[in-house]
């Protein structure tokens, strides 16, 4: 089905499934009780698992298949960004024309970055497309002040022309709409003790984040991702079988532009405001953490490193120390305290240290990410499970 | 010619901070081959070893002052720095007063030790991975260590001045007056990398590290334990990175990013230099400060706008497109 093996449509099925069920699956705490707290259901923080999901998996597509490590691919979500809200100012508040130019310009501008940084390679590169990013950061926040309205962020005026619908007199500021459907209403169920919040915004980026899923998994199958990953492997030995590499980096690099400045466009049409922040080069960074931590070059990773980031980002950094209190409170006071100290380094404005921390040992123990880390677990289990029947594995003929 | 003279001169402080960042980080590559995104962080805790040194000197204790009463009519209590009782009370304000330069005798050897820690502690294990698994561990290493000192400084900027006789400006020519501890810090910047440079080249320890540098494997078939000699120069490599940041906090108050936003300048210059070149290095640490201040002459300002905030990344995408290997580097060292 959809072009793919029997396989990767189960695959692309669950994924939908799981994505379509968010709001469901990441509130499993009523909202009364204690553990609400550790409940991501709510639709600002699923937008954003889903808009930095759709980005990390355009970043893969270049650092995953090609090897090609970007250190400037903020510049692109800010371009993004900035550009949707352009659109919103310019000539209406749906956001699919916003989402679109979003698109095409990121797009352009990846051409031409992608076009001079990908004449070298390794770290060269790096340095690169972080010089480019940086340039960008830097303009966007001094030179170019008429387009991206500098350090205030470029958002929406009640001046605004907005050809196609132009603000009724003494309105309020309009919110992003699809074809009429406002991207910030929601509708709660409540299911017993539980709350489900379904937010259209959200299911919009999934819609989105899924048809991109689609397209990383058509192109990580396809004769163009396998070209991607042999210059990966042996980028010399191409080049000796009389093979050009560079148009097909460069494909891969434009296409994760896109990605990235998609997921821009989308972050704009959640929150109609554009800053320069999101351009410098530790946004970038958190791009290539979120693709490290769930797992480079594998189809699912980076979606899971991005939500696993975001998720402690926002977590994370709401418990305090009266929190902790009253989970430690039956431990006696001496020690509560101590235990209590102890955590409170890792949670709220220390988050951080965490963050660090969990970089540090993904990188170490397990450089395939969290998705390497689910495969030893299962295969473990199996084992353990399977010892029985091991012995006929054991005999299999080699290949 | 005096406008002239000035650019450069500004330049100077900046470019000499960056000649010995990147000098530490060519210094790690040259010998370890490893990418440290930790070194800004290196940098940073050695601006805080000053910020300790200041705050040990003037730790203090309560006395009872009976010729002096509060408002209330009671004897006044004052805080004596325990260095002031010790060692009287001139002497005692001129210690709390060069803390800053003081704090060199100190960073050395922490710097040396928390290098050491480093490499073999982490680095050690990654010099067969991939430069994108060492970029990244050091990056979250990094993001460790600025944690840590937020914990224990806050997040605010910390002034530390330098010593008063030092704080004012010295009349260079007529026209110029220019900060004196600016004039130190490139001095002793001078100092420093050519007490490294003159390290390598004249010790037999030196000869040996270049030796390795060149071709470590035939070093270490003559015998010679060449690891241990590479870990002494990580921990030479973290103090020169901790001394550019001792002397700095006069005249940057140390917060704890300042090291994040240093790297990135450092990493460009290294790349601009030439990775693997120590010359290189320095040379394009001084070259890319000096540009960078003429770049925010008003005069050039309005000429090309927004040039004073990219003048560096656009020499680097300059130098990296037309001079691949950078300024002074050497053949074969990271070329693709």
């Amino acid at each position: 089905m959809f072009g793919l093996s029997q396989k990767d449509t189960k695959f692309l099925l669950i994924v939908v499934a799981l994505t379509l069920l968010t709001p469901i699956l990441l509130n499993p705490f009523p909202s009364e009780s204690g553990l609400a707290q550790f409940n991501a259901g709510y639709p600002a923080l699923m937008q954003r698992f889903a808009i930095y999901g759709l980005m990390a998996i355009g970043f893969n597509i270049l650092f995953g298949l090609t090897g090609y490590l970007s250190f400037g691919h903020a510049a692109f979500l800010g371009v993004g960004s900035y550009a949707a809200v352009w659109m919103f100012k310019l000539l209406s508040m749906n956001v699919l024309p916003a989402i679109i130019l979003a698109t095409i310009v990121s797009g352009l501008f990846a051409l031409v970055i992608g076009y001079i940084s990908l004449r070298r390679s390794g770290i060269y590169f790096s340095i690169l497309t972080l010089a480019f990013a940086e340039m960008s950061y830097r303009l966007a926040y001094s030179v170019f002040t008429p387009i991206t309205n500098g350090e205030t962020g470029l958002q929406l005026t009640l001046s605004d022309p907005r050809i196609l619908d132009s603000a009724p007199e003494g309105g309020s500021l309009p919110v992003p709409t699809l074809f009429g459907l406002d991207m910030n209403a929601s509708w709660t169920a409540n299911v017993g003790p539980w709350d489900f919040t379904f937010n259209i915004g959200y299911y919009f980026c999934a819609v989105i984040a899924i048809l991109g899923f689609y397209l990383s998994l058509r192109i990580f199958r396809s004769p163009f991702g396998m070209m991607l990953r042999a210059i990966k492997s042996n980028q010399t030995r191409m080049s000796y079988t009389g093979l050009n590499s560079r148009p097909y980096t460069l494909a891969a690099f434009v296409i994760s532009g896109m990605y990235a400045g998609l997921a821009g466009g989308l972050l704009a049409a959640m929150d109609p405001l554009a800053g320069a922040e999101r351009m410098q080069w530790t946004a970038s960074g958190e791009v290539v953490l979120m693709t490290i931590m769930g797992g480079v070059g594998t189809l699912m990773g980076p979606v899971i490193g991005a939500g696993f980031i975001k998720y402690a980002e926002n977590i994370f950094s709401k418990i305090n120390e009266s929190v902790l209190h009253g989970w430690f409170g039956w431990l006696p006071d001496g020690l509560e305290d101590i235990v209590v100290w102890f955590f409170a380094r890792f949670v709220g404005e220390g988050w951080h240290l965490t963050l660090g921390l969990m970089f540090m040992i993904v990188v170490i123990a397990l450089p395939g990410g969290l998705v390497e880390g689910g495969q030893r677990i299962a295969r473990w289990v199996r084992r353990k499970s399977g010892r029985e029947t091991a012995a006929d594995e054991t005999t299999k003929p080699a290949e | 010619m005096d406008a002239i003279l000035l650019q450069i001169l500004n330049g100077l402080d900046k470019g000499s901070a960056y000649a010995l960042i990147a000098l530490g980080l060519t210094l790690i590559f040259g010998t370890l081959g490893v990418v440290n995104f930790a070194h800004g962080a290196l940098f940073m805790i050695g601006a805080f070893c000053a910020v300790t040194m200041q705050r040990l000197f003037s730790l203090s204790y309560e006395v009872v002052d009976e010729t002096q009463t509060d408002f209330l009519g009671n004897p006044l209590k004052v805080q004596v720095p325990y260095v002031e009782g010790w060692f009287g009370e001139g002497a005692g304000t001129t210690l709390i007063d060069w803390s800053v330069p003081l704090a060199i005798i100190a960073t050395i050897p922490v710097m040396m030790l928390i290098g050491w820690a480093m490499e073999r502690g982490l680095i050690k294990h990654f010099y067969k991975r991939p430069h994108a698994d060492q970029i990244l561990v050091t990056f979250g290493l990094a993001i460790v260590l600025q944690e840590f000192i937020r914990y224990f400084f806050g997040a605010n900027p910390i002034q530390t001045p330098a010593p008063s006789d030092y704080q004012g400006t010295v009349q260079l020519t007529q026209a110029i007056a220019y900060p004196v501890w600016r004039l130190i810090y490139f001095f002793f910047s001078a100092f420093v990398i050519a007490g490294v440079f003159a390290f390598l080249q004249f010790t037999t320890f030196g000869m040996v590290v270049r030796a390795g540098m060149a071709d470590r494997e035939t070093v270490g078939l003559l015998g010679i334990d060449i690891d241990k000699r590479f870990t002494l120069m990580f921990g030479i490599a973290a103090a020169v990175a901790g001394l550019a940041g001792v002397m700095y906090t006069p005249i940057l108050s140390p917060n704890y990013h300042m090291g994040m936003d240093f790297l990135v300048l450092s990493f460009v210059v290294v790349v601009v230099g030439g990775m693997g070149s120590l010359p290189g290095a320095v040379a394009a640490g001084f070259l890319l400060g000096i540009l960078q201040s003429f770049a925010s002459m008003n005069e050039v300002k309005s000429l090309i706008p927004g040039i004073d905030q990219v003048i560096i990344y656009l020499v680097a995408i300059v130098i990296l497109l037309t001079r691949p290997r950078g300024l002074m580097g050497r053949k074969g060292v990271m070329e693709d």
